[in-house]
């Protein structure tokens, strides 16, 4: 087997997380995380629209969600795919203002712009993706992104969009558990079943696989896309809430400034009590004081219905792979929640073996798909992923209810064909109802797509043959061709996806993004010469009290003012040129000036004495 | 559409290797899946999409004894409609009669037919092994002599298994309607 990794694209892994983003990528060594300029591997999953309209992504952006938390938006991946009365839960808890017009797509207001989630975690890979190019000093157009192994067909798509609106090609959609797989795998047992649990900031995923030979086939998947550490942030949030309002005698949740900061201190605490037996919620804000212990055993008791919740996908999931708890060999532990010991000691109670957490739970999604983009490129060759769909596909059938196509778990990719025709005479056009989920009903379930089949030719009710396709990719999502049987000739299908954005909103984002990335560098120039002004403006009026500005000309002071002036003019000017080129005549004014001040300072350096 | 024990390269039988289909399926997976392909044309990414998609389908349906059934008999031209399955088998419809009543009481709250469901939940369990048995020798009949009254006979046994199947389902639920936890094996 030939490794070259040379003569291939860099292809980097990522993991899109709800709390934090990673990038990786994969060489000879291993799988790696590349870290940003500030060092740091994790860039968290935070966007803020900064008063001047740049936008900052990661820990700038986790700064501002402190001062600034109205124009900030975290865990936006909880929103992606959804629509608006989806996410109404979250919108209690989160500090997410919804713009006008947000039924199907949501846009989020952020100061005086508003994006959709797509847009928001396409600024995530964009930073992902320069943090990438500046370590290998190349550009980086490929990628391989990790979704929850639970989304569904519009989650999926709607981080397939991200990647685009960020200037990536998304070669593969990777679900988190399986990349993790790939990641431990790689110097673990040839053959065996593992499980892995995956519980992270906003999603739960439980996935069972067989490992044979370099082959790592899902058996079953199961999970909860809301369901993870933000959960727990919220419930001891509540209570510090409740607790504040007691103490200080004021409701601290209509200060959102007040709340993110008492936010960040419950989520410390948290995390301190992984690893010791007490940890204190700390807040001081506007010359206020709360502190309040909170030991391990208390804190187990208010988080147990929230990990409860991620046992009834396991013992369902086990049942879907046909496997017993004793057959199952390994469990691996992902995402940050996993450090919490509440949840360690469920799981080991469960699968009744001791969990591996060797690897950072934080990392190992990205560097298996890091793995994955080593398979996709032809660098590795002896391994390959066969993963599932979560999720039952159907169609709408008389009465509202299912009629099921392709089965959850079914390896993907998985196709199913079906043959419609009309129902009235002369009929042209049929419409299909696309749904995902378990329930009997459509309305239960949730609503993919309507595809509309058109340009049937006109005749009796019940004659036309139209045999319609519908194939799930190795991404995870759907696609549908129509062909009619008598004819052969291939149907058009129209879609209307229920959530998410169409192809054309895509484009014109993508579109956008390049020109707000040129806006945006261009205010960047701007304001980059701006300091500079403030520099040459500053020094020339200190100059304007120095014993050689007298002795210049009256001529060379007037020729002074005249270029300060007009510098002064252009300053609030949006053209960086035309202020750099005013720069350059005051300079030019001043030469004279400045070398008198030079001569000053070394006469005066001569004598001895200071100027 | 592509015949699926062709695709699997393995002999068209009833009863199989279940070893060798997932050898089979291993290795042709390695040759066939889109991941292989990400660096060719177009139009083979596509041919190695469907090609995959449907040795996926042809490994979903063989590795399941009924399924694999199912489908030889559509091959062999069978119709296996969803409607035969719902007509009851003759030789149960005094059993189900009297099970439709104790089901109906055990809903409407009278929880005094919970033994005779219990009882019934036995007995349709039983008669659902005793049919796999005869699936079972049915399908040795049919490799051994490839006859179309076999897989008739097939087909009435399948329909049977079937709507047994959904009795006891049925019987279950009445019996448990909450979410029943999974029994340790």
């Amino acid at each position: 087997m030939e490794i070259d990794f040379d003569t291939t694209d860099h292809i980097v892994g990522i993991d899109l997380g709800t709390t934090n983003s990673l990038v990786a990528f994969m060489d000879l060594t291993g799988p790696r995380i590349i870290p940003g300029a500030d060092g740091g591997k994790l860039v968290p999953s935070v966007v803020s629209v900064t008063e001047n309209g740049s936008i900052a992504v990661g820990n700038p952006a986790r700064e501002l969600l402190l001062t600034h938390p109205e124009r900030t938006v975290y865990s936006v991946k909880r929103l992606m795919g959804r629509g608006l009365d989806d996410v109404q839960e979250e919108l209690k808890l989160f500090p997410f203002r919804v713009a006008p017009g947000s039924e199907s797509v949501i846009h989020l207001q952020l100061g005086e712009r508003t994006f959709t989630p797509p847009e928001i975690s396409a600024f995530v890979l964009r930073q992902l993706k320069q943090n990438a190019e500046e370590y290998f000093g190349v550009p980086v157009n490929k990628a391989v992104i990790t979704v929850p192994a639970y989304f569904n067909d519009a989650q999926r798509q709607a981080t397939k969009d991200a990647g685009r609106i960020a200037g990536l090609e998304v070669l593969r959609l990777v679900n988190e558990p399986t990349a993790a797989s790939l990641a431990y795998g790689l110097d673990k047992r040839e053959n065996g079943i593992i499980a892995v649990y995956d519980l992270g900031g906003g999603t739960f995923d439980i996935s069972i696989l067989k490992l044979h030979d370099g082959i790592f086939e899902v058996l079953a998947t199961n999970g909860d896309t809301h369901l993870g550490g933000d959960d727990i942030d919220n419930l001891l949030l509540r209570i510090a809430l409740e607790d504040v309002a007691t103490e200080w005698g004021e409701d601290l949740s209509k200060d959102s400034e007040g709340v993110q900061r008492l936010r960040r201190a419950v989520i410390q605490a948290k995390e301190q009590l992984s690893f010791v037996p007490v940890a204190t919620i700390d807040l001081e804000y506007r010359g206020k004081k709360y502190q309040r212990q909170i030991n391990r055993e208390l804190f187990d008791k208010l988080i147990t219905p929230i990990v409860d919740r991620t046992l009834g996908p396991c013992r369902d999931c086990i049942k879907d792979a046909g496997v017993s708890v004793e057959q199952i060999d390994e469990v691996v532990m992902v995402g940050g929640s996993t450090r919490i010991p509440l949840v360690r000691s469920a799981v080991e109670t469960l699968f009744r073996a001791k969990p591996h957490t060797e690897l950072n739970p934080d990392e190992v999604v990205a560097l298996g798909a890091a793995v994955q983009a080593a398979i996709l490129s032809g660098a590795v060759e002896d391994k390959l992923l066969l993963d599932v769909t979560p999720l039952s596909l159907g169609i709408e059938t008389m009465g509202g209810v299912v009629s099921k196509l392709i089965h959850r778990n079914s390896t993907i990719p998985a196709s199913a064909t079906e043959v419609f025709t009309t129902g009235v005479d002369g009929q042209t056009n049929v419409l299909i109802h696309v749904v995902q989920g378990e329930r009997e009903l459509v309305k239960d379930n949730r609503s993919l797509a309507r595809f509309d089949l058109k340009g049937i030719d006109p005749m009796q009710a019940g004659m036309a043959r139209i045999e319609v396709r519908f194939l799930i990719d190795a991404n995870g999502i759907l696609s549908v061709t129509a062909r009619d049987q008598r004819t052969g000739k291939e149907h058009t299908v129209e879609v209307k996806p229920s959530y998410g954005l169409t192809d054309e909103q895509v484009e014109q984002m993508i579109q956008e993004s390049f020109e707000k990335a040129e806006a945006d560098f261009a205010a960047r120039q701007v304001r980059e010469q701006r300091v500079e002004a403030d520099a040459i403006l500053g020094a020339v009026e200190k100059a304007r009290h120095h014993d050689a500005y007298f002795e210049l000309t009256d001529d060379e002071r007037a020729a002074i003012d005249k270029s300060v002036n007009e510098l002064l003019l252009v300053y609030n000017a949006d053209d960086h040129h035309l202020i750099a080129a005013k720069i350059e005549e005051v300079n030019q004014a001043t030469l004279k000036l400045a070398e008198n001040m030079m001569n000053t300072a070394v006469r005066g350096a001569l004598k001895g004495t200071k100027i | 559409m592509t015949d699926y024990y062709a695709l699997l390269g393995i002999p068209r039988t009833l009863n199989l290797s279940l070893d060798l289909l997932q050898q089979r399926y291993y290795e042709l997976s390695r040759e066939l899946h889109p991941d292989r392909y990400m660096r060719k044309p177009v139009a083979e990414q596509q041919r190695a999409l469907e090609m995959s998609s449907a040795l996926n389908d042809a490994y979903r349906t063989l590795r399941d004894p009924l399924q694999r059934a199912m489908y030889v008999l559509v091959q062999e031209g069978f119709d296996i409609g969803e409607r035969r399955s719902k007509d009851v088998p003759p030789e149960l419809l005094e059993e189900v009669f009297e099970l439709n009543m104790a089901l109906e009481e055990m809903r409407s709250g009278d929880d005094s037919a919970r033994p005779q469901l219990e009882q019934a939940e036995r007995s349709f369990t039983n008669m659902l092994a005793e049919v796999d048995q005869q699936i079972q020798g049915l399908f040795v009949r049919y490799d051994a002599n490839s006859s179309r009254d076999t897989l008739l006979e097939l087909r009435t046994a399948l329909n049977r298994r079937k709507y047994i199947q959904n009795l006891v389902g049925e019987v279950h639920r009445t019996l448990a309607p909450s979410h029943q936890p999974l029994a340790p094996k």
